[in-house]
C-alpha cells in the first residue's frame, strides 16, 4: 500500500496541517449516534471496520512521518514524555515485537522484520531506519525497547500492570495528549487515574471497564473511540506545556472557528501483551477541523446536534464552553434536519467541495 | 498480534515421560513462528474422542520464546471424557489439530521479592514455565513438588535443567510440614501453587492463618469459558437453540442464524442484554446490578448461561 506522506507538517507554530480527501473519509469519526454520553463502547479490535482507520492493527496514515518528527522534538525539550519502571522490561520487549510484527504485516512496503533466531533486522523506510539487535538484549539497541518501537509510531501509548485485582499505568510514551500527564498518573492504579472524569464514575462505568480489562486475551484486542476538540492542529496539549496552548481557547471566533476548531478522536486500542501479561495501550490521535468534516453531510449534520445537547458537565471536563456556541453556530449551516443513518461510517464516496 | 482464527498446529514429537504422562511437541502446521507464549500459560486444543470433539486446556512448558514449538504433557486420568485418552492412545506425530492461542490467568507476579511454588502432580506444568522464566531472570525461587514415589523420577528430570538449588520433589505431602515452609518466608514473598484441590486449599488456608495477605496468594484454575449444556428457548418464534459447554449463549444464537446485537463480548458494555420470560440465568457478567441478576428478568448472553436445563428468552 503506497501512502503519499505529507513530511512538511507542523503541529505547532506556525501551523501546517490539513487532510486529504482520502484522510478526511478514512476519519474515525467517533459519533454514532445524534447525541452523546459515555458507555463502556469497547468492540473487538478486528482488521476492517467502518472507516480506513480500522484496517491494521496499528494504523499508519498520512501524517505518519510529520507526527515522528513531532514526537522527537517534544521528547528533546521534555524526555519525561516518556518513562518505564523497572519491573516493565519484558513488557518493553513485548510492545516492541507486537508493534514491529503488525506494523511489517500491515505496511510491508513500509516496513519489515527480518529474524534469524534472536537477531532481528528492522527496516522502517518512511524514517530511513535499518537497525539490527538482539531480542531480549537491551544493550544492543540505540534507546530501551518501548522508546525505541513507540518513536516510530502515531499516537501515545502506556503499559498497564495487572496485579492485586487492579492495573496500574506503569510505563508511557505520552507526547499528543488531551491534557493529562504521564508524570502525574505514573505508578497509578485504574481508578485513580480516572479520578478527573466526570459523571462516568457513577454511571459505573469505570467497575464494569476494568473487570473487563483485566480479562483481555492475547491475539484478541479490543478498541474503543474517545474524543475531544483542539483549537489549532496540535497535538502536544499536555498539562506541562498549558501556557503554549492555554491561551489557543480565546482566539476562537464565528469567522475561523470552522478551520481552527478541530475534532480529536482517540482510536483507543488495548492489547495483552504475552511475556508479561501487562496491557498495552494505544491512544492514537486524529485530528480534522470541523471545516474538514462538515464536507461529509452525515457528519456535519450529527456533529452540529452532538455539540448543540453536549451534557454542560462533558462539555466542562472536555474544555469546550468557551468555543462551543460559535462551533454550533458554524455547523447550524450544515444540519439541515434530515436524519442521519445508523453508525459512524461517511455514507458517501465523494465529499461536498470545501468551503 | 490479530488472531481470529484458530492456530493449526502439528504433532512435531511424542515422549513418554511416564505410563500416564506424555510430553507433545506442537508446532505450527504452516512451519512459520509461533505466538510467543507467557509463563503460566495453557492452550486449548480441539480433540476428537469417543464423544465429539473436547475442547482441553494444557498448560505450556516450553520456553516463551520457543516459537518453534509449544511443549505440553499430558496427563491419562482414569475419568477421562475422552481427550486425554485421545492423546495417550491415538495421537500420532504429524497429525494436525486446532489450538488456541496461549493464554494466561495464572501470571507470574514481577514485583515479588520471592516467588515460591508448590506443584503436586501434573500440576507441575504451569510451574515448570515459571521456574525456566524465573531463572533467566535470576529471581529468588523456591520450588516444592509433590509426587508419588514412582514418579519422583519423573519430576526430578523435569526439573534438572533448572539446577538443583531450591528446587526440591518430596514423597508424598503428609510428612511435610506446609506451616514451617511458609512462616519463614520474607515479606515480599508471593505463593503460586497448582495441583489437586486439597493441596491448593491447604496452602491457601495456611498462607492465610499465617497472615500473607490475599494479594501474594495465587493458583491456577481453569476458569472455563463455557459450562454445562443446555437450551435456548425462543419466546417469540417458538423454535430451540442448543447451548454447547464450550459454545458461549450468544454465539450459539448468532450461529442459528439470530443474531443479537453485542459489541464487547465480555459481560461489560450492556449491548447483547436479552428478555428472559422463563428459566433461571447463570448471570457471570458485570453489568446487571445484584438485585437485577436475582430478580432473572434480564441476562447477557455473551457471558452467562443457564442454571436450569432450559432458559425461554424474548426473541
Amino acid at each position: 500500500m503506497s501512502i503519499a506522506f505529507k513530511s512538511d507538517e507542523s503541529f505547532r507554530e506556525p501551523f501546517r496541517y490539513s487532510n486529504s480527501d482520502e484522510a478526511i473519509l478514512r476519519f474515525p469519526f467517533p459519533f454514532a449516534e445524534d447525541s452523546y454520553m459515555y458507555s463502556v463502547n469497547i468492540e473487538p479490535h478486528v482488521r476492517g471496520g467502518p472507516t480506513g482507520a480500522f484496517q491494521a492493527a496499528f494504523d499508519v496514515d498520512e501524517h505518519y512521518v510529520a507526527e515522528c518528527r513531532e514526537r522527537a522534538m517534544v521528547l528533546r525539550q521534555d524526555p519525561s514524555r516518556c518513562m518505564v519502571l523497572p519491573h516493565m522490561v519484558p513488557a518493553q520487549w513485548d510492545t516492541l515485537e507486537l508493534i514491529m510484527e503488525s506494523l511489517a504485516e500491515d505496511y510491508p512496503d513500509q516496513f519489515t522484520l527480518e529474524r534469524q533466531g534472536e537477531t532481528w533486522t528492522w527496516t522502517n523506510r518512511p524514517l530511513g531506519l535499518r537497525d539490527r539487535f538482539t531480542f531480549g538484549d537491551l544493550r544492543s539497541l540505540p534507546r530501551e525497547p518501548f522508546e525505541y518501537v513507540t518513536r516510530q509510531a502515531q499516537g501515545d501509548f502506556t503499559i498497564q500492570d495487572q496485579r492485586e485485582g487492579n492495573l496500574f499505568m506503569d510505563g508511557g510514551m505520552v507526547t499528543t495528549q488531551a491534557d493529562w500527564s504521564l508524570e502525574f498518573d505514573l505508578g497509578m492504579s485504574f481508578h485513580e487515574w480516572h479520578g478527573p472524569v466526570p459523571v462516568a464514575h457513577e454511571l459505573g462505568v469505570f467497575d464494569r471497564a476494568l473487570q473487563y480489562l483485566m480479562r483481555i486475551q492475547y491475539g484478541k484486542p479490543v478498541r474503543r473511540l474517545n474524543w475531544t476538540m483542539t483549537v489549532n492542529p496540535r497535538l502536544d496539549t499536555s498539562p506541562e506545556n498549558y501556557p503554549v496552548w492555554g491561551p489557543d481557547r480565546t482566539t476562537v471566533t464565528p469567522g475561523n472557528v470552522g478551520d481552527a476548531l478541530h475534532l480529536r478522536v482517540e482510536l483507543q486500542t488495548l492489547f495483552r501483551l504475552p511475556r508479561s501479561n501487562a496491557i498495552l495501550f494505544g491512544i492514537r490521535a486524529y485530528l480534522a477541523s470541523i471545516a474538514e468534516l462538515a464536507r461529509v453531510p452525515k457528519w456535519g449534520r450529527r456533529l452540529h446536534r452532538v455539540l448543540r445537547d453536549l451534557h454542560p458537565e462533558l462539555a466542562a471536563y472536555k474544555g469546550l464552553v468557551r468555543y462551543r456556541d460559535a462551533a454550533v453556530g458554524y455547523l447550524a449551516a450544515f444540519d439541515d434536519g434530515a436524519p442521519t443513518g445508523a453508525g459512524i461510517a461517511p455514507d458517501t464516496a465523494r465529499l461536498r467541495a470545501a468551503a | 498480534m490479530i488472531r481470529s482464527e484458530p492456530l493449526a498446529i502439528r504433532v512435531g514429537a511424542i515422549e513418554s515421560l511416564s505410563p500416564t504422562l506424555r510430553r507433545v511437541w506442537l508446532e505450527s502446521a504452516d512451519s512459520g513462528l509461533l505466538p510467543a507464549s507467557q509463563p503460566g500459560a495453557h492452550i486449548s486444543l480441539t480433540l476428537r474422542g469417543e464423544h465429539g470433539r473436547h475442547h482441553n486446556s494444557y498448560s505450556i512448558v516450553s520456553a516463551c520464546d520457543d516459537r518453534a514449538a509449544y511443549q505440553v504433557i499430558v496427563r491419562r486420568t482414569a475419568q477421562s471424557r475422552g481427550g486425554s485418552r485421545f492423546i495417550h492412545e491415538a495421537l500420532k506425530v504429524g497429525d494436525v489439530l486446532q489450538a488456541s492461542t496461549p493464554n494466561s490467568q495464572f501470571p507470574l507476579q514481577p514485583r515479588a521479592r520471592k516467588h515460591v511454588l508448590i506443584g503436586g502432580g501434573v500440576g507441575i506444568t504451569p510451574l515448570l514455565s515459571f521456574v525456566r522464566e524465573l531463572r533467566g531472570r535470576d529471581a529468588h525461587v523456591e520450588f516444592h513438588q509433590f509426587a508419588q514415589d514412582a514418579e519422583i523420577p519423573v519430576f526430578e528430570r523435569l526439573l534438572e535443567p533448572f539446577g538443583g538449588h531450591g528446587l526440591h520433589v518430596h514423597p508424598g505431602r503428609e510428612a511435610f510440614d506446609l506451616g514451617a515452609l511458609l512462616d519463614v518466608q520474607p515479606l515480599g514473598t508471593h505463593l503460586y501453587c497448582c495441583g489437586p484441590p486439597t493441596l491448593m486449599e491447604t496452602a491457601q488456608a495456611t498462607a492465610v492463618a499465617l497472615g500473607w495477605p490475599s494479594t501474594t496468594l495465587h493458583s491456577e484454575s481453569f476458569a472455563p469459558a463455557g459450562g454445562e449444556p443446555f437450551v435456548v428457548r425462543l419466546g417469540r418464534s417458538g423454535g430451540e437453540v442448543a447451548v454447547g459447554e464450550h459454545e458461549s449463549m450468544l454465539e450459539a444464537l448468532e450461529n442459528a442464524g439470530l443474531p443479537v446485537a453485542s459489541l464487547c463480548r465480555g459481560g461489560a458494555c450492556g449491548e447483547c442484554l436479552t428478555v428472559v420470560l422463563d428459566g433461571i440465568p447463570d448471570h457471570r457478567d458485570h453489568v446487571l446490578s445484584d438485585a437485577e441478576k436475582a430478580e432473572g428478568r434480564l441476562v447477557m448472553p455473551c457471558v452467562s448461561r443457564a442454571k436450569t436445563p432450559c432458559l425461554t428468552l424474548d426473541l
